[in-house]
């Protein structure tokens, strides 16, 4: 069985994460319960003829991988693997807006089109001209999670050398007031937002787009190995221990073999209880949280795989996501847990290669 | 006529989103297609829509939007013979 190494990694989001160091810049944001994604110049990226009829979301994944594929000096992945929550939103809306203010006459090509959950796997394939395998996960707040077991199987079992994977959000504006209207926003009175010691429902909500080049081999770009993930659809916050203790089992680890653990707390004080196991099972491990940094959409969790990444490959954890105050000399193995509303658990081993 | 020339150019940038072009960087005979403003079958759709929407022209025979879809000159001329708003 082959190894899954991550071998480059390219990250937009609300920090300047795509052109500075590893959080060499941060902005923590307090007052404001929608945060947007850092844009970058894209003019690099994207010929400014197919740009004008791409939407946020699918700039910044060919952006965000582009960066990624050059970090592992791959100019050429075998297979495209997608994560995405919501997909092409912002196209979605504007083409069932259009059907509406219209009344069903008058419907245009352009937002059609881009508006299918694909559309970012299949913008990066036309680009690169990649006719491998191409696919896209939309599973809910597991979306890269599976699209990263997907990837990891595939390198595994030899099928292919090398994957890029990656998951995206973009911020829609009526689903936004949707989920606005339902109160899964932090409203305006509870500011500041803080995720830690949060005493407020909802969440700060985000987007951005997290793509990284696996492949079956180390290089000196290398920065991890992805050894486990698993996945778990919904679970009671009492069974958050056996859930994990079941997986470190699975893959003969003990938890004083984990160096460094990175926990998706997002300041719901409704679900962040299910991260009490940071009391627990790991209160003498060194903690990890990034959702202050990142905000909260559905594949913020591959922000989170993007830092536990670098904290491997620098072999430090940065005070600005360091959730306690413990320290390790060196992080050989780092575990993820990621949930979301009390469904779409994720666990994820990453390790020192 | 100058007018309507004036409010195309402004609609066409708007639609298909070019967002580095400025209405009087078009010009009147300026090709749509091709090697003027470059412009491709997805933007064709969105002209013939156009033409419905705002001048209430239907398109029944697609080669004749070949000719229509010249320039905006050509445009303005078949909107004005033709617009039923």
């Amino acid at each position: 069985m082959k190894t899954c190494y991550i071998n480059g990694t390219g990250c937009i989001s609300t920090q300047n994460t795509f052109e500075t160091d590893f959080l060499s810049e941060v902005t923590i944001n307090n007052t404001e319960n929608v945060i947007y994604a850092n844009q970058p110049s894209y003019k690099e990226f994207i010929a400014p003829a197919a740009s004008r009829r791409m939407a946020k979301g699918v700039k910044m994944g060919i952006a965000a991988s582009s960066k990624a594929l050059k970090d592992a000096n791959l100019t050429m992945p075998e297979a495209i693997i997608i994560g995405t929550g919501m997909g092409c939103v912002e196209d979605s809306e504007k083409f069932l807006k259009s059907i509406l203010d219209n009344k069903e006459e008058f419907l245009t090509p352009t937002s059609f089109i881009q508006s299918t959950h694909n559309t970012v796997g299949g913008q990066i394939a036309l680009g690169l001209q990649c006719k491998g395998y191409n696919f896209t996960y939309v599973n809910g707040a597991v979306s890269f999670e599976t699209a990263l077991l997907d990837a990891k199987m595939q390198i595994e079992n030899d099928e292919v050398e090398s994957i890029l994977v990656g998951g995206i959000d973009e911020t829609g504006t009526y689903t936004l007031s949707l989920h606005k209207l339902i109160n899964l926003v932090k409203s305006e009175e509870d500011k500041p937002y803080s995720v830690l010691n949060s005493n407020s429902k909802g969440i700060v909500h985000s987007e951005g787009a997290g793509f990284f080049v696996l492949e079956n081999e180390k290089k000196e770009s290398s920065y991890a190995l992805v050894e486990a993930v698993s996945l778990q659809s919904s679970l009671e916050t009492e069974e958050v221990s056996d859930f994990i203790a079941n997986f470190l089992e699975a893959n003969n680890l003990k938890i004083s073999d984990i160096d460094a653990i990175v926990l998706g707390n997002n300041g719901d004080v409704e679900f962040d209880d299910y991260y009490d196991i940071s009391n627990s099972l790991f209160k003498n491990t060194p903690q990890v949280y990034y959702k202050h940094l990142s905000g909260e959409y559905n594949t913020a969790s591959a922000f989170g795989f993007w830092i536990a990444a670098n904290i491997i490959k620098n072999q430090d954890i940065p005070e600005v996501v360091s959730m306690n105050a413990l320290k390790k000399e060196a992080y050989s193995t780092i575990l993820l847990y990621n949930q979301y509303r009390g469904k779409d658990h994720s666990l994820i081993v990453l390790k020192k290669c | 006529m100058e007018a309507l020339k004036q409010e195309l150019k402004g609609k066409i940038i708007e639609v298909l989103n070019l967002e580095d072009i400025a209405v009087e960087e078009i010009n009147d005979n300026d090709a749509l297609f091709g090697d003027g403003l470059g412009l491709d079958s997805i933007d064709a759709l969105e002209l013939i829509v156009l033409l419905d929407k705002d001048y209430g022209i239907k398109l029944t025979d697609p080669k004749a939007g070949k000719t229509i879809f010249q320039s905006v000159e050509t445009m303005a001329t078949y909107i004005t013979d033709n617009r039923t708003k």
